[in-house]
């Protein structure tokens, strides 16, 4: 009888019936209408006969560009998730005054807004901007993929099933009830001793990772794999942005690994990092998770940057102004990022001189950021403006953005900090810089690249539509917020007693309403645009009239992005080509040397998340055969010497050729 | 890595076969790099775990403190070992540059056979630590201490993993080209976990056992 217990808990460790939250009509909603959706996707796979390719063109592709692709879906797809998470809480929030407690238990209600953060940033922002870098980065400087394609695999597939623990806590146990951060005592096993924060570390654990090395992977592309000729300054700032981001991602994420790696170790053994007693420090794990956190912002924000100077420069056809301040813009503000952190905990009493000086160094971020912007402003000034969807994005960006600076600059005053702090004020304010800088940026880049990417424009109403709904619904959702700051209410209640607050609740829940409009915009404009795929076609490669190399060669690229390497002269590279009356090479075509793919990424990192939800729910066996597997799988992976393959010449000159042909019967 | 034009270099000319390489030019060194830049994320993990080690390290919760538990002279041999095993790691290399595989092989077992040296030491000094009731769980000193050590101990076990593989693997394929590389990669890892030791050695256990 005590075997059989004890076999029971090795096996399920603490996950019984219990855990499944059928008392929950709202997730059980939810759980029908996520297996009705994938039952339809896995049905149409079959019918279609979609496995096949699925698995040898996507699932093990080491492809940078497919890479990409399938990192912007992930975003996508979360981006769902997260924002549903945000409408449940203007809805709530509007409606739970006084008598009426709403729809969600406080219980429900905190684990929504952990989630929300959580999902938004990692597996919003995150898969976003490392999807943009993965696509554009090796085309901007004349690479055919990054310098560890195998890797950028793996990085993905980890990312992914982090993201999948994350989901999974919505059907299996909980999650965390901490906040996105997780701060200890509370993310302690005394005060949430159930699984909820293990989800929240081991999905972040496993993401981590893949962020990790797919930082790694892409500094060495741009520092190893430049086309001959592009100096450093040469470079296209995106690209320079990019490099920045990912010095600052490896910077920074080992950080973020050992505290929750401590967190975990307090939770899992009852050592004594963060606990209140016996000697631990809970601001120990504050401070650690914000030096990662603040750089972290920075992480989202730059690449961004780099998206918006492509665009201003493109899309007024000229040169972009101050090419040089913008660089040294960026790596300043990559320095300043790290030294900034004690800013997000004013308030735990570290004395006058130590947030003087956190308060300046924040003040003073604010200088580069200036600077980049009347390098935008400057780029645009008499310069012929074309108002497509990317500009217009750009310009909402430049006016939502500024605003949130400011807000910034003000809780960045320690006296007005201890005040503001913990307010909607910061909320307001950390939406106004993520949604107003981050957000508008990826819907830019994907206007932008999308012609790049599948061969035709996405279509510009619906665009348009998806445009006005979100930065009206932006303000509509947070200007609400920066009163209600100003009013005293505090973040992360699910219930308030004044009424003369809920108005401006009730204005927040209706911006929330307008953005999933633009968010349901932007879906159908995927749509009609695919359906409209003909009439859309990009055939010169270069929609826009673009500036770097990536519009040199087709839309799409063929694997191999150039069938020649090309040779770089000036910064601004395809526009000088151009200039100079550069012809497309039509023969003399080689084979070309390109990395195979493999199936060992998606593999590992399957495991990796088996071995993640083993400790979570501390189901010992499995950890220990997820763990023996793993390590088995990478070391046979070591074994693998045979990783490369040559595309014949034959069919470079029959993919050139078609090529050639499409731009003939288009002139 | 020939060109088919050789323009004067920065001369930009309308000839459009030199705006680009008819030749692939290979990324040297690509590896090596990425692997600097993997080690110094990692030596940012023991950062932490230094930082957390310095701001824990004296509240010892009516606990033992260093100066009761540290045995020097223990440290000291492990210490060597350790060193030693960089020192014959490196032999292992100056060998594999005379092309030599089975001393090359020799010279790696060696080095494995001192890091399992040090780690039979390192575990040793952690049960007979736990025994005395100095355990992880005792204080915030012995949690950061019993980290910060075991990390460093963890990587040493995954370095001797990948030594036995990479062995393997010499043996099967010898001294081709990857596999120099990875002799090189493990190197850097190996030599890179020393310094760290060094770190440890110094920070907690001479300055430990400081009054």
């Amino acid at each position: 009888m005590l075997d059989h217990i004890d076999l029971t808990k090795l096996i399920f460790g603490r996950l019984t019936w219990e855990a499944i939250p059928y008392h929950e009509p709202i997730l059980i909603g939810t759980f029908i209408m996520v297996a009705l959706g994938g039952i339809a996707l896995l049905a149409a796979i079959t019918k279609f006969r979609l496995w096949g390719p699925l698995w040898r063109d996507w699932i093990t592709s080491i492809d940078h560009k497919k890479i990409g692709i399938m990192y912007m879906i992930l975003g996508l797809v979360m981006l769902l998730r997260g924002f549903s998470d945000a409408l449940m809480m203007r809805a709530q929030q509007a409606i739970s005054f006084g008598d009426n407690a709403g729809f969600l238990p406080p219980h429900h209600y905190d684990q929504i807004f952990t989630a929300h953060g959580v999902i938004m940033i990692f597996f919003v922002a995150m898969p976003f901007v490392t999807g943009l870098m993965n696509y554009v980065v090796p085309l901007q400087i004349g690479a055919r993929d990054v310098a560890f394609p195998f890797l950028n695999n793996f990085s993905f597939w980890m990312t992914t099933f982090g993201a999948g623990l994350v989901m999974a806590s919505l059907f299996v146990g909980e999650f965390a009830r901490t906040g996105w951060l997780a701060y200890p005592p509370l993310s302690g096993i005394l005060y949430s001793p159930d699984v909820g924060v293990d989800y929240y570390i081991w999905a972040l654990q496993v993401a981590g990772v893949g962020t990790l090395l797919s930082g790694v992977n892409l500094i060495v592309t741009i520092v190893k794999m430049r086309a001959p000729g592009m100096e450093m300054m040469k470079m296209p700032v995106f690209t320079w942005t990019a490099l920045c981001t990912n010095v600052l991602i490896v910077a920074t994420f080992p950080v973020l690994t050992a505290a929750l790696a401590m967190l975990s170790v307090d939770r899992l053994f009852g050592t004594n990092f963060f606990t209140n007693d016996l000697g631990g420090n809970a601001m120990m794990y504050v401070n650690l998770i914000w030096i990662w956190g603040h750089p972290e912002v920075y992480i989202l924000v730059l690449p961004v940057f780099g998206v918006y100077s492509e665009i201003v420069s493109t899309f007024c056809g000229k040169r972009l102004f101050g090419y040089t301040s913008m660089v040294y813009a960026t790596i300043v503000i990559t320095i300043l990022s790290y030294l900034v952190w004690l800013h997000h905990f004013f308030t735990m009493g570290s004395g006058a001189s130590v947030n003087s000086f956190f308060g300046i160094t924040t003040m003073i971020i604010s200088i580069p950021t200036g600077a980049k912007i009347f390098n935008w402003l400057f780029t645009m000034y008499r310069g012929r403006i074309r108002f497509e969807l990317p500009m217009m994005w750009t310009v909402a960006f430049m006016l939502t953005f500024v605003i949130g600076g400011m807000t910034g600059v003000m809780l960045a005053v320690p006296p007005a900090d201890f005040v503001l702090h913990n307010s909607l004020f910061l909320i307001a304010h950390f939406h106004n810089v993520i949604i107003g800088g981050v957000v508008f940026g990826v819907f830019a880049a994907i206007n932008y690249w999308f012609p790049k990417a599948f061969g035709y424009k996405l279509d510009p109403f619906w665009g348009k539509c998806s445009f006005w709904f979100w930065v009206v619904g932006f303000w509509t959702a947070f200007a609400p917020l920066y009163v209600l700051g100003f009013l005293g209410v505090t973040r992360r209640m699910s219930h308030f007693e004044d009424p003369s607050l809920q108005i401006w609740f009730q204005i927040a829940a209706l911006g929330a309403v307008l953005i999933a409009l633009g968010i349901g915009s932007m879906l159908i404009q995927f749509v009609v645009s695919f359906l409209r795929r003909e009439q859309l076609r990009d055939v010169s490669g270069d929609p826009w009239g673009g500036r770097t190399l990536e519009w040199s060669t087709s839309s799409p690229p063929p694997d191999y992005n150039f069938a020649f390497t090309p040779r770089v002269y000036e910064g601004d590279t395809w526009a000088d080509m151009k200039k100079q009356g550069y012809k497309r090479p039509l023969q003399g075509f080689n084979d070309i040397h390109m990395p195979k793919n493999t199936a060992a990424g998606f593999i590992i990192a399957a495991l990796a998340a088996a071995l993640g939800f083993g400790v979570i729910w501390h189901m010992w066996l499995l950890v220990i055969v997820s763990f023996v597997a793993m390590m088995a799988a990478i070391i046979i992976h070591t074994f693998n010497y045979k990783r490369d393959y040559y595309i014949p010449a034959e069919q470079v000159v029959r993919t050139e050729d078609a090529r050639t042909r499409m731009l003939e019967s288009h002139v | 890595m020939s060109e088919i034009t050789a323009t004067s270099t920065g001369a930009v000319s309308a000839d459009s076969s030199s705006r680009f390489y008819v030749h692939e030019h290979h990324p040297e060194n690509g590896t090596l790099l990425g692997f600097w830049i993997y080690l110094m994320s990692d030596c940012l993990i023991f950062a932490c775990l230094f930082a957390t080690y310095a701001v824990l390290g004296r509240n010892y919760a009516g606990g033992p403190g260093g100066a009761e538990l540290f045995e020097l002279p223990l440290v000291a041999l492990n210490t060597a070992f350790l060193l030693l095993s960089s020192i014959t790691y490196g032999f292992a290399m100056l060998e594999s540059q005379r092309d030599r595989v089975k001393q090359t092989l020799i010279w790696l077992g060696i080095t494995g056979l001192f890091g399992a040296a040090f780690l039979t030491l390192e575990l040793y000094e952690f049960t007979h630590l736990i025994m005395e009731g100095a355990g992880p769980q005792r204080s915030g000193f012995l949690t950061s201490f019993f980290a910060l050590v075991g990390t460093h101990g963890l990587h040493v076990t995954f370095g001797i993993v990948w030594l036995i593989t990479l062995m393997f693997q010499l043996g099967r394929h010898g001294l081709i080209r990857e596999n120099r590389r990875r002799l090189m990669c493990l190197s850097m890892f190996w030599h890179f976990l020393d310094v760290v030791w060094i770190g440890v050695f110094t920070f907690v256990y001479l300055m430990g056992v400081l009054p």
